[in-house]
């Protein structure tokens, strides 16, 4: 079979589309499957083919257009077509005081010359889940579906349904990973991609991961990329993981992250999102051991026409259990925004203590955001607070600052610097931290818009730029 | 002559708070104004440091040979105009130690001066913080952020001392002191004071000028100078109060 016969490209909506593909392509699509993932992407594809995507007046999706996405036309590609561009030059990345151990996926599909599962030398297993499936049958029974939970929507089912590459991690039990794992996701392609990727990650029991997740493209070429991961943390396992979002303003991505924590686990989110037309991320935390702890974190530095929507869900299943969500946005232009910020505790989660604030700048009045706290509480002995800010820059601290001679840009940049710098700060990976904070730094200054091949390339800019003011001792 | 205002307006909102206001002060000079609570004593030390929202309608504000009105807060302190704040910002995550690098810096290169070595800048804070007695570790947290009242006036005078001003006004930088900070604060004042540089004073109180002891006072009432004197028209006032001016102004 040619790869043109797998690639679709018909003027039907994105749903249409992709029930046709999978009827037609189903074995296909679930060769390499145990029976029990082929009755995952079965039951997947009924309640998709039933419900489909979100649309407009789906209540949780009201502040996101997706019908304009969904709409449109659209190359989903099932098996990987063969490469021709020199993937070492896609993928080049100077960064030298950051040490990185790299999984590359280009346009959905995972690309490593060194094979497509390998265990490294601290015994953590990496590489692509069509492998990893067929080589961990039973960690996939375990926890592959398991963790995306029943109330998932029409991007995690069709997801499901038809997924065929993504990034498999399992850190076993008692490993520490030193080295930073850093998956780099790049699409680059000529035609309009729907790319899905998959991606499931097991720590084990008293393990330790440190991964950063970077979403960038290449060109200004518009695609929608739909990601679904799923973490299943074990009891005293620690996670640390970094989404960097830096795509071209035509782009929309879809990320949903499923965290199922154990006992006395901890994770770090930080979300930062610098670039992209459309992004939705949800993030939805389990805990389901006791003495289980989140940090759910997120910068959003929105200009133009770009949307971002974070939708962030906390579940206090157990007792014991702690959380602490902070996200914060600058909101320039006529970009606009979402938080939702739903923390639920389950009637016997008694000592739950929840904490969760959201705060906006907007620079202009054109910028919108709807932030939305929701708590639903079913036990007596809890602490939850939350909080949410919209405002301007403070007109007080301005004068302030130019009255001692700083200029009207310089003192508007230290104030927006300083109002991100809370979470940047959170970054305990130093090297990470200041690559960070460089790029906040482009972006405030608007010299950012898409690298031009890795979203750490910041540190190594082609042009030489210039701080009137010195930032970095903040 | 430093400063030079003549017959200055200023509005609020449309609101004339300073009516025909004038005022100069020589180098080497210290101008207390004083006055009551609504005359207009922090409207006029928002008008000459260019203040948005304050609106001059009428009038001039002559600084160093030029007509500062309509020029930004930050050229006219890049000239070197320093205003004590009545009630300083905080500003979380701005470190104080940056933002008088910074601060520094830019008015270096306003002057047409390089940026101060990173040894010089610290050298030069620790000089200043002796003078006004600041703990050392105030400089390390963000600006004003959870400084007492007392130290974030100190702080004031901290940074004037950093910068070094031509005029500076100190706006009520009396309020909210015990007598250990005043003092303090005083001895800043008077370190700093010389033959080239200008001071406004503006205080509700004659306690402040025991400290820093004024050239000229001159008392504001609704929008206007309606007496000027010596330091002792400051006991004056201490002993009898704004009323009996106001009678006097009304005849």
């Amino acid at each position: 079979m040619s790869m043109e016969k797998d690639t679709l490209q018909q003027t039907q909506t994105l749903d249409e589309m992709l029930i046709g593909q999978y009827r037609q392509y189903k074995e296909l699509i679930s060769e390499n499957d145990t029976p029990h993932l082929r009755q995952i992407r079965e039951n997947a594809f009924q309640v998709f083919e039933k419900e489909g995507f979100p649309h407009s007046g789906t209540e949780m999706w009201r502040h996101t257009d997706v019908d304009a996405l969904t709409e449109d036309d659209y190359v989903h590609e099932l098996k990987a077509p063969v490469v021709t561009e020199n993937i070492e030059d896609i993928f080049q990345c100077d960064v030298h005081d950051f040490d990185t151990e790299t999984i590359s996926m280009l346009n959905g599909w995972y690309t490593s010359k060194t094979g497509d599962l390998k265990t490294m030398p601290d015994g953590v297993v990496v590489g692509s889940i069509s492998a990893a499936m067929k080589a961990y049958p039973e960690l996939f029974e375990k926890h592959y579906g398991k963790i995306t939970g029943s109330e998932s929507n029409g991007f995690v089912q069709i997801n499901t349904a038809m997924m065929q590459d993504g990034v498999f991690i399992w850190v076993p039990d008692g490993v520490k990973v030193t080295k930073t794992l850093q998956i780099i996701k790049i699409i680059n392609r000529k035609e309009q991609l729907f790319v899905q990727s998959r991606n499931l990650i097991i720590l084990g029991k008293n393990s330790e991961l440190s991964l950063m997740h970077c979403d960038d493209s290449v060109d200004h070429q518009a695609s929608l990329v739909n990601t679904v991961t799923e973490f299943f943390v074990d009891e005293n396992a620690h996670l640390e993981l970094y989404k960097l979002q830096n795509l071209n303003d035509n782009s929309a991505l879809i990320n949903s992250t499923f965290i199922k924590q154990m006992a006395n686990s901890t994770i770090k989110t930080n979300t930062l999102t610098f670039n992209c037309g459309l992004i939705r991320n949800s993030i939805h935390v389990k805990l389901d051991g006791q003495g289980a702890h989140a940090d759910v974190l997120g910068l959003y530095l929105m200009d133009k026409e770009q949307h971002i929507d974070n939708q962030i869900r906390i579940d206090h299943n157990v007792p014991n259990c702690t959380s602490n969500e902070l996200f914060k946005g600058i909101l320039d232009d006529e970009a606009s925004g979402v938080f939702n910020g739903y923390i639920y505790v389950a009637r016997d989660a008694q000592q739950t203590n929840a904490y969760q604030n959201n705060n906006n700048i907007m620079l202009k009045s054109t910028a919108t955001i709807n932030t939305m706290p929701f708590l639903e509480i079913y036990a007596d002995d809890v602490k939850c607070s939350h909080g949410a800010t919209v405002g301007q820059l403070d007109q007080e601290a301005m004068f302030y600052i130019r009255s001692r001679g700083i200029s009207a840009d310089n003192a508007r940049m230290l104030l927006l610097y300083a109002f991100a710098a809370d979470i940047i700060n959170e970054i305990s990976i130093e090297p990470l931290r200041q690559r960070i904070d460089d790029m906040v730094k482009k972006r405030l200054r608007g010299e950012l818009s898409v690298c031009e091949k890795c979203v750490l390339h910041c540190g190594t800019p082609d042009k030489e730029y210039h701080f009137d003011i010195d930032l970095s001792q903040i | 002559m430093l400063l030079n205002i003549k017959d200055l307006t200023v509005a609020i909102n449309g609101k004339e708070i300073i009516k025909g206001l004038n005022l100069q002060v020589n180098k080497g000079e210290v101008h207390a104004i004083m006055g009551p609570n609504g005359s207009g004593k922090s409207t006029l030390a928002a008008a000459i440091t260019g203040r948005d929202g304050y609106e001059v309608t009428k009038g001039e504000i002559w600084y160093k040979g030029q007509n500062i009105v309509g020029l930004e807060a930050d050229e006219r302190a890049n000239m070197g105009i320093f205003l004590s704040f009545q009630y300083p910002v905080e500003i979380p995550g701005v470190s104080m130690t940056n933002f008088m690098r910074t601060a520094l810096n830019a008015q270096r290169e306003y002057r047409g001066q390089p940026n101060i070595p990173a040894g010089e800048f610290l050298k030069l804070m620790e000089e200043k913080k002796k003078m006004v007695d600041i703990h050392a570790k105030l400089t390390k947290r963000s600006v004003n952020e959870g400084f007492s009242g007392g130290e974030k006036k100190k702080n004031e005078i901290f940074q004037m001392a950093l910068l070094e001003p031509t005029l500076a006004i100190l706006d009520e930088t009396d309020s909210g002191l015990d007598i250990d900070a005043l003092r303090t604060v005083a001895k800043g004042v008077n370190e700093l004071r010389s033959s080239e540089n200008g001071f406004v004073v503006i205080t509700h109180y004659q306690r402040l000028l025991e400290y820093i002891v004024p050239d000229y006072v001159h008392v504001l009432s609704d929008g206007k100078i309606v007496k000027s004197g010596t330091k002792n028209l400051a006991l004056d006032l201490e002993e009898k109060g704004y009323e009996w001016l106001k009678e006097e102004a009304a005849v």
